[in-house]
Formats: structure tokens, sequence, C-alpha cells
């Protein structure tokens, strides 16, 4: 700690941002154990600590840094395990910045305490060592479903299992993860390395995942409780179908959702060559929207050997992206194009895209959400020529579990309605996540689904002593 | 895995198996899906279901080895087994939940072309069972692509065939067949349903138009995940964009912007299309998209 200069972060080290935009290897090496030290020895361990509000799934944050301190690294882990079931996804994806180090008071002077570094330090700490989770001596005999094995399904399933219950998943997707799997890149989130050990330690405590599995359709929410015993149900079956603008040219060959492009290059290994699925690589992307998945698209279609564009109708200060996200887009060599809103994508006689017109914005009058308006400036239409567009505009309910679920009520946008214990509107169904909330970020889904197992354990149990 | 209880080659490239796929088997109606892949490195393809088997737990699937993926499938077995097998997906035909009664007054006419067939047997068969005999045009290139002759003839009222070469019933196009039934024959049909190439479905849709007769299509676009996250298989309908594993597979033929939906796929069917694929795919694709013939 010699000479250290206690207001800012220890630097965490980071593959090179030339060489990495040419790979699908992690950005962030994390730190090692010194580093890790010596960052926790920046925490003050405050008795009344903000960290722990700021954290939706609440860990104790001033305990585990401290056992960091200790260099216990062990005990470390036994008490994020106590509130997170995926503690190294959240140390590489949650949006640290407006949560835990958001209110961390060494960030009213200097830089806050790097606590999402910490943690993931912690985590993949524990999964080199071979420490697991410890299931539960014996089960309750009560079976409770689990829709969807994304972050909201797996906390869920994970708390509930740890409570004795017997959980299974049910997952429509080949592979379990959700948006883990499917949506966020290897660069950020290595998939067999960290994805798949988290999941495991889930299948440890007890919890069955069936994959292939698509409720509303292969079977439905009815049939489960009716007819194959489970006493509650929890939905964390996450968004749904891909918004488009709108705009002429849409259908054109080279448009793609992020969900697509996303999928087909994290889900189905496209960018693998000893994998079947195809991805169109483009040359020129234009990637339209500012949130995470819209960054993701980017730096994958960066990686795939494109010149690539961010468009985006607000200004920087309104990205919903992760504050590192953006950073290290620019670094890689994403061209921001803010203040800019696309008008017509240009199709060529083959019915491919061969460019997009956009035009600029300014920022007028604070609207409903209390950002400032984008505004269009007339006559500032020009053409950025490209061969493919992204879009990464949010998605909108899947209806197909809400319309096969007897007395299941949805909003006016389609989403599930549920409420802070994630009860819906229907007896021993319980809800959260994207499916409740439109798409969101990991860690409110996993919040979510602490909630939803927190109200499911509730019920069950008054239910048991009637 | 999902095991292989038969596995038979119908014609040149296209196979039928039954696959042991119990939850689905269970659930799923004519007019369904399913998404199957292979093993680890496969593709997801979106495969119509041709029959079931709710007794044994088994559903038959038909496919035409087109790409990679498919072409390795081909070579399946039985006694093999599919690492993946999702479904039912995507709505049942509209007639499964109509009232039985006002079902039966209606005279139905199915026209399939080419590996369409199987989508339209499951469908007859559920008629069928019902005791409603639906009329059945199949049209297929030669003799030897015909499939799932005998079957349809087990179910299905009157069976007309139409060969594009003469080798086998009427020479021609189903929409012939079709219009001599209307026009000629002096045959009323309440509705029509029509599943093949787009192509087909197309001229079939704008012949029921002019003949007055409300028409199903049954679209097959390219998919990922099927379950309504991707949107690779948008198109629209009327003017709405819908999504066919969600909203569909089966829409309005009168509403179906086909020629959109045919642009859509002829990038990969042109042979300028699929330099085109080479070209932004180049290393990345290795065929198996189902559409580009399978080559590299």
């Amino acid at each position: 700690m010699m000479g250290q200069d206690m207001l800012h972060k220890i630097p965490v080290r980071e593959q090179d941002p030339k060489v990495r935009a040419t790979n699908f290897e992690e950005v962030c090496l994390g730190y090692n154990e010194e580093e890790a030290v010596e960052e926790a020895a920046r925490c003050l361990g405050c008795k009344r600590a903000k960290c722990i509000e700021g954290c939706p799934v609440s860990i104790d944050i001033p305990s585990f840094i401290a056992q960091v301190k200790e260099r216990d690294f062990a005990k470390a882990a036994e008490v994020i395990a106590q509130s997170s079931a995926l503690p190294a996804v959240c140390g590489r994806v949650c949006p640290q910045e407006s949560q835990c180090e958001g209110v961390c008071v060494r960030g009213k002077k200097g830089e806050p305490v790097s606590i999402g570094k910490l943690e993931r330090f912690v985590a993949d700490w524990s999964r080199e060592h071979g420490v697991t989770p410890t299931p539960p001596e014996k089960t309750n005999g009560l079976k409770v479903a689990v829709i969807g094995a994304g972050p909201a399904g797996l906390t869920c399933a994970g708390d509930l299992a740890r409570l004795g219950y017997e959980v299974t998943i049910f997952e429509a997707l080949h592979e379990p993860g959700g948006v883990l799997t499917y949506g966020i890149p290897e660069f950020r989130l290595p998939k067999e390395k960290v994805v798949q050990k988290e999941i495991d330690n889930v299948r440890r405590l007890g919890v069955k995942i069936e994959t292939n599995v698509i409720i509303g359709r292969s079977v439905t929410i009815d049939k489960l409780m009716d007819e194959e015993g489970f006493s509650a149900v929890f939905i964390g079956s996450g968004a749904g179908l891909p918004r488009f603008m709108g705009i002429p040219g849409e259908s054109a060959n080279g448009v793609f959702s992020a969900n697509e492009f996303l999928t087909r290059n994290n889900l189905m290994k496209a960018f693998r060559e000893d994998y079947d699925t195809p991805i169109w690589k483009g040359k020129d992307v234009v990637v339209v929207g500012g949130g995470n998945v819209a960054m993701d698209a980017a730096r994958t279609a960066l990686r795939l050997g494109a010149k690539t564009w961010i468009v985006y109708r607000r200004s920087e200060a309104e990205l919903p992206a992760r504050v590192e996200e953006v950073h290290h887009a620019k670094e890689e060599g994403v061209i921001f194009r803010l203040l800019t809103n696309p008008v017509e994508i240009l199709v060529d006689e083959n019915a491919c895209v061969k460019g997009m017109i956009v035009r600029k914005m300014e920022l007028g009058e604070p609207d409903s959400s209390g950002r400032r308006r984008p505004v269009e400036i007339p006559g500032s239409d020009y053409e950025i020529a490209c061969d493919t567009v992204i879009m990464s505009l949010g998605t909108s309910p899947n209806p197909l579990i809400a319309g096969t679920s007897k007395g299941l009520d949805v909003d006016r946008r389609g989403c599930i309605i549920a409420d802070g214990a994630g009860q819906t509107s229907r007896e021993g169904v319980f809800a959260g996540g994207d499916a409740v909330t439109g798409a969101a970020t990991v860690i409110l889904a996993m919040e979510a689904g602490k909630a939803g197992a927190k109200g499911i354990h509730e019920y069950l149990s008054q239910k048991r002593s009637r | 895995m999902y095991k292989i209880i038969k596995a038979e080659c119908l014609a040149e490239k296209i196979y039928l198996m039954e696959v042991e796929a119990p939850r689905t088997s269970a659930a799923c109606l004519p007019g369904q899906f399913v998404i199957v892949k292979m093993d680890e490195v496969g593709e997801r393809i979106p495969l119509t279901i041709c029959d079931y088997d709710r007794a044994k737990g088994t559903v038959t699937i038909v496919f035409q080895s087109v790409g990679a993926s498919t072409t390795r499938m081909a070579a399946l077995r039985e006694g093999d087994a599919f690492q993946d097998f999702a479904g039912p997906l995507g709505n049942p035909s509209e007639f499964i939940g109509e009232d039985l009664m006002s079902l039966r007054q209606k005279k139905i006419l199915f026209v399939a072309g080419g590996v369409g067939a199987a989508p339209v047997y499951p469908q007859v068969k559920w008629l069928h069972a019902q005791g409603i005999g639906a009329d059945v045009i199949i049209g297929a290139k030669t003799k030897d692509a015909l499939i799932l002759e005998k079957q349809m003839r087990d179910v299905a009222g009157d069976l007309y065939i139409a060969t594009d070469d003469g080798s086998y019933g009427t020479h021609g196009m189903v929409t012939s067949v079709l219009e001599d039934l209307v026009t000629k024959q002096q045959k009323h049909y309440d509705i029509c349903v029509a599943i093949g190439p787009l192509v087909m479905m197309k001229f079939t849709a704008l012949l029921t138009k002019k003949l007055g007769i409300p028409t199903i299509v049954s679209m097959n676009p390219i998919m990922v995940d099927g379950t309504g996250m991707c949107g690779a298989c948008r198109l629209h309908v009327g003017d709405t964009i819908k999504f066919a594993c969600v909203d569909g597979p089966e829409f309005d033929g009168h509403l179906v912007d086909f020629d959109e939906a045919i642009m859509r796929q002829r990038i990969y069917q042109t042979e300028e299309g699929r330099a085109m694929l080479r070209l932004t795919e180049g290393a990345t694709h290795h065929g198996g998209c189902g559409q580009c013939g399978g080559e590299g």
C-alpha cells in the first residue's frame, strides 16, 4: 500500500484495444490477488453502508470486502453467495456506477471502491479453487416450476432450492442462461468459463433444468399445476419480440434486429468456423440505439471485421449503456453519431442495404422520462453508406405465456402484471424480470427473481399452515 | 437426446424421420412446427410437423437436404438421435378451433407444392378424423419427387396430382388444376389452404383471389430461435409487420406480401446472392442456411 493513491481505483488490466478489436476473448482481465487486496483496503467499511442499499440484491458489500482485505477469499465468496447466485456474472455486467459504486462514500472525493471488480475477483477465485455451494440436506417435497433459465429464473430457482424446494426450470432454447447466453457476447461474459459454471452451481443446489420446453406451447402453466404437481410457478421468460422503426427499407436484406445478430453470434456461435450457423458480417455496419445491447452488437460487428457506427437520437449523457461499455466501444474504434436519427434505409436493385439517410437532432424540453426530448433539425439530412443495419430499439413482450394461461393479467403494453413480491393476478403464479418490466438489466431481473422466491416461499408456507 | 425410431428417404433429397419427443407429441396440433438441432455445431432448423403419434410419444418430420446441417441430418439413421427437438411452435391451423358443425358444412381444398405435402397431410388427416373429406391437389416436379401420395389418398376426399414434366397426373402447375376444378368442373370451395414454395403460394393466392376463395398460406421463412425473439421471420401482412413464429405460421394468403418474402429469400437463391453471401459472410458461411444450396 506504500504510496498508494487512495483517491483512485486500482486500475484493472484489459486487453489492448487494437488487439481485442480482432478477437472474442474477454476484454477485462480482472484483478489478481495483490490488486484485489490493495483495492479492498480502500473500503472504509461504513457502518451504515450505502452500497448495500444501492445493490438490488443487497449483498453485504463491506463484509465481503473485509474478507478480501484479510485474504480469506473463500469466506468472501460465502458472504456474496448468501445474496447472489451469479456473482461472476454480476461482477461483469452490473451497472455499478448507478448502483453500489454510485453511492460509495469514497466516491464523494475521488473514485468509489471498485466493488464490481472485487466481486468478480472473488467469484473467479472461488471458481478456480473449486469452491461450490452445498445443496440443502433434504427437500421439503414441494415442487416449484420456473419458466426461463435467464438471470431472473436462475436466481429464483437457486433461492428456492436453498429453502428446500424441488425446482425445475423450463427453458425454451437448447441452452440455459437466457440473455447471458444468447445476448451478452463472449468478450464481455465468457460462456464456458463463467456462465456455464454459474449455471452448474445452480444445478448443484438440486435444480433441474429441462431445455427445449416452450411454456404455452409444449406445456401450459395450467397443466404444470393441475397435472404435473407443481405447487407454484415463477415466470421469468424475459423480453420478447424485437422492435423496428417502421421506416422505409427496413425489410431489405442486411437489416437485422440486434437480437438476431447477437443470437447467431453468441448462442449459435457463428463467429466460429466449426459451427454451421451463418452470420452476415457486413463491411459497414450501422447500429441504431444506445443501450448495452447496441454496444454489444456494434462491438461484435467490429470484431467480425466491419467498420461500425452507433446512431443514437439523444446525446452522450442520455446513452442508457454502462459507462464502461461506451468507453470500450470508443477505444475499439466504434464511431458514434449522437443526436442523429435514421430516416430511411436505402436499398439497391438486389434488395440489399446500400446506405442510411439520417437526420441531425437537438435536445429540447424534458419528456415524460425526464430526459430532454430530441427534436429534429430540418434540412440536416445526410447519408451514411453502409451494407448492414442492426436495429437495437428494445423489445415488446412475447404474448405466448399470457395468451395460454387462464387468469393471468397483462398491462396495456402486454407485460405481465405482478406486485413487489412477484404475485400475479393468478394464485400461485409469480413473475419477474423483463416479462414484467419490459427490457431492463440482468441485476434487476435477479432482484425480481429473489423477490419471487421470497414471495413463493411465503405463499407456500402460509398455504401449508392453513 | 431425441431418438429417431424411423428414418426413410421419400424421394431424392427428401427425408422422413419419426422422432421420440413426448412433450411435443402430447401438445402438437396440425399447422404447428418444430425446431430441430442435430448436434452441438448444427443450426436450429424450423420444420413443419408431418404427423404425430401421442400413444408412442413421437413426432414425424419431413425435410429436404439443402444446406450443411440438413445434409448432415440426412445421414441420420434409425437409432440415432437429435440433440435438440423443440416444439410445438406457432399457432395450430385456424380450423382446429372452429365449431365442428359449421366446419362440416364447408368445402375445403388443400394445395400442396413439393415438400409442402408434409405439413398439409396432418391437417387433412385431422379433418378426416372429424368426418370431413377435404380435396387435395399435390404438385411436384416429377413423379419421383412426389411424396406422401398413398397416405394422402387414405385421408383426402378427392386427390389430384400435377407434375411439372407431365410424368404423372396432370401435366402442369397446381394452379391450372385448381382453375380447372372451379371454372370447368364447377366445384365450389369455401376455403383454400396452400402450402409450398413461395412462388407457388403467391400464384395460388392470386388465382383464388380472382375466384373469390378465402385462402390461408403457411409461411416458413428464415428463423433463428423460433420462439419470438430474433425477428428474422418478419413479413408484411397487409400493412403490419408480423412474425411467422408467433403470429403465424398461417396467414391470409391474400394479404401476405409475397414479393417481399421472395426478395428476402432470393438473396440466398440466386448466383449473385450466393456470391454476395460468400462476400458478406466470408468464412463464417458454411452453407446450412437452408437456402444457399449448401456450398460454402
